[in-house]
This record gives structure tokens, sequence and C-alpha cells, in this order.
């Protein structure tokens, strides 16, 4: 299994991104190993629309099944739905502590969008 | 000719011009109102609506049955309005610009127009003075579509005034461009110059002749007459800060009705414009 986490920086000691789609980076992390892959999402924060559309598609393409991040708007999480990626929210700390919550069981998986769409 | 009547800040007097110079002229004369968010020439004119139109913006619709998954239409669509999952395949028409690129790039042609409505275009009289505007639906974001379509009214060989919205943005943009001269309201405050600067600076990207119309003239300060002239923007008309002119304003009536001495003001204006349009030509 794979879980992408939206992530400030490049490595797992960094702060989990409270944005999703314009977070600065997204990591693909396989929880069993710890290892992971870093996607840069720069070209994704300075779109005109859709960011979290885009971002979806992409954790998608990763192969992720679980995603960890701040907030996700409605656009986003229909994609990810869709896509069958299953979404926490309102996530904090480091992806490492948030990886290995979720490992414990500690994350809740969300049924809604927990922010409104912005234009 | 087509006169748009622009601002930059609202609520310096857009409508009020635009409506008694319209009913000033004894001439063809109509008024589009573009400032579809919140159209109010209306409340004003008091036009006699005789036709209402809905207006649609065209988005894609995607055949399944054809569809490869090939993704070539989310990739060239930077509004990410489709997106591409395995063998699933998303629309999002809210954030679509209509720009048919997913229906030209699709090598199966899965891809066919399906309209969202942006809102109502309606037409009437007000007198012998044409009226247009257009409502934007509730919900929808994109105005520039909806005053295109208002836009498609402007009528040849007579007078047409383009209300617009404030700002500087697009859909002020949609409604300035390509027209024979912006009137510019402002009002002489530092509030009023700053968002006429922006306003100005548009106008001559757009390359308009553009002149100024100050509104409650005699407060505020300095800044907008000093600013005119070293920019050498003509002003062409001032109103001052008259309590029967807010009064016919509350009471949804013209000022060239409440108060007719002001006509020949706004005949003067319009042939001004008139004269400046002329020697540009």
């Amino acid at each position: 299994m794979k879980i992408a986490v939206t992530s400030k920086g490049r490595d797992l000691g960094s702060a989990v991104d409270p944005r999703f789609g314009r977070a600065a980076y997204i990591l693909v992390v396989d929880p069993s190993s710890m290892k992971f892959e870093v996607v840069d999402n720069s070209g994704n924060v300075n779109a005109f629309k859709g960011a979290g559309i885009q971002a979806a598609s992409m954790v998608s393409d990763k192969g992720a099944e679980v995603l960890l991040t701040g907030f996700c708007g409605p656009n986003a999480y229909k994609t990810l739905q869709a896509a069958g990626v299953k979404v926490v929210n309102d996530v904090s700390g480091t992806v490492q502590e948030a990886v290995t919550a979720f490992q414990e069981g500690k994350l809740l998986f969300a049924k809604n969008a927990n922010v409104e769409g912005h234009w | 000719m087509i006169i748009s009547v622009a601002s930059g800040k609202g609520g310096t007097g857009k409508t009020t011009v635009a409506t008694n110079l319209a009913f000033s002229l004894e001439k063809d004369v109509q008024i589009l109102d573009c400032d579809v968010e919140e159209p109010n020439a209306h409340l004003f004119l008091h036009p006699d609506i005789k036709d209402r139109m809905s207006a649609f913006t065209p988005v894609p619709e995607i055949d399944k049955e054809k569809c490869t998954y090939c993704k070539k239409c989310s990739d060239i669509c930077r509004f990410n309005a489709i997106a591409v999952l395995k063998d699933i395949i998303l629309t999002f028409p809210e954030l679509c610009h209509s720009c048919g690129g997913c229906m030209e790039v699709c090598p199966e042609k899965a891809i066919s127009e399906t309209g969202r409505e942006l809102g109502v275009v309606e037409r009437g009289m007000a007198g012998s003075v044409g009226f247009v505007h257009g409502r934007l639906r509730i919900g929808e974001a994109m105005s520039p579509p909806l005053i295109k379509k208002v836009r498609s009214f402007i009528v040849d060989n007579i007078v047409n005034i383009i209300d617009a919205p404030p700002g500087t943005s697009c859909p002020v943009i949609t409604a300035m461009k390509k027209t024979d001269y912006v009137l510019m309201v402002t009002e002489p405050t530092p509030f009023g110059l700053h968002d006429l600067k922006l306003a100005v600076e548009a106008v001559k990207i757009l390359g308009i002749p553009h002149g100024l119309v100050i509104n409650r003239s005699d407060i505020g300060d300095n800044g907008v007459k000093d600013y005119a002239k070293k920019e050498d923007i003509p002003i062409l008309m001032e109103i001052p800060f008259d309590r029967k002119i807010a009064e016919a304003y509350s009471n949804g009536k013209l000022v060239v009705q409440e108060m007719p001495e002001w006509k020949e003001e706004f005949l003067a204006l319009y042939r001004k414009i008139e004269k400046l349009v002329g020697q540009r030509r």
C-alpha cells in the first residue's frame, strides 16, 4: 500500500502541508518500509483553477490508496473518491508522525470535503 | 458609436452618467448594462422588457463508450476542468472556460458540447431608449461570456452606451474593449484616484481614447485633477455633490427628469465625446 501525504518539504521530517491542491510537495510513502517518492507539486501551486483536481489525479496516478492532508475541497474530494483514494483531513505534525498515526489506526477517513471550494 | 462608462472604483456614478446621458440624447440610442453581476440601470430606466432569453456557454460532454482515457483532453485544459483517473473521466463544468481545446485534441471524437447556463439577457425599451442587460445566474462565477452576449446586441449607426462593471479585471475589459470611447467616472477622493489609476492603465493597454467625469466634484481633494493634468486626460464634466441629485437617485429617477437643466450638460458631454472620437478617426 502507498500513502500520499502533503508536505512542506522533501523528507519525512517535514511538516504536513495543510493545503492539498497547492501543497509544496506530496510524499508518496510505503509505510512498511518507510521508503518514499517525492512529488514536486510546484506546477499546481500556481494553477489558475482546479489545483485540487490536478493534485488528486496525480495522487491516483502514483498508486496511492490513502491521502493524508489538512484541507480538502469539494472538487478534489470528488476526484479522489472517483479514483478510490481514501482521504484523511485535519492532519498535522510531520509526515512521519502522520503516517505512524495512520498505521496505529488513530486517524479517521473523511466522509466529505472539509472546506468550501474557492474561486 | 459605442461609449463605455467605467470607473475602477465602484459607486462613483457610472450608472447615473450612463442612464442620464442615454436619456438626454435626441437620437437613436440604447443602453447596455454589462454589470451582469449586479445590473442596476433598470432601476432608473424602468424599461418595458419584451424579450428574455437564457444564455449558455459550451462545456464538454464525454462519450464514455468512445473514450480511451488517453488524457489528451485533461492535459490541454489549463483550468483543470477534466480529470482522467485510470478508467474514469470526470468533468467540472463550472471550471470550464469554453475554449473547445478538449474537443480539438480528442483522437476518438468522444467529446461533444453541452451547455452551462450563464444567466439571462433581457431586452426592451425605456421610452425611446433601447435597453439590454444581463443577469448572471446565482452561483455562476464567470461573467465575461454573459457580457459578450449582452454586447452582441450592439447596433451599428446608433449610439450604444455600455454601463461597465467596476474594477479592472476580465469583466471590465470585456465590457470596455472594442468601444470608441471610455468615459471614466470618478470621485475626488484618494480611494477614487487609486482605482482610477488602475482603470486608466488598463484602458491605455486597450488603446481606447478616454476622458473623465468627476462626480461629487466639490468635495474631497485635488488629487484627481492633478492626476488628470499630469496624464493629459480631459475632464469632460463635473457633477457637484447635490442633495437633489441624491434624492432623484434614491427614488429611482433620472437627474435629467427631476432637474431638466442637466439635460444640456449631458448633451454637451456627448458633443465633446463625439468631437474627441472624430479627431481620432
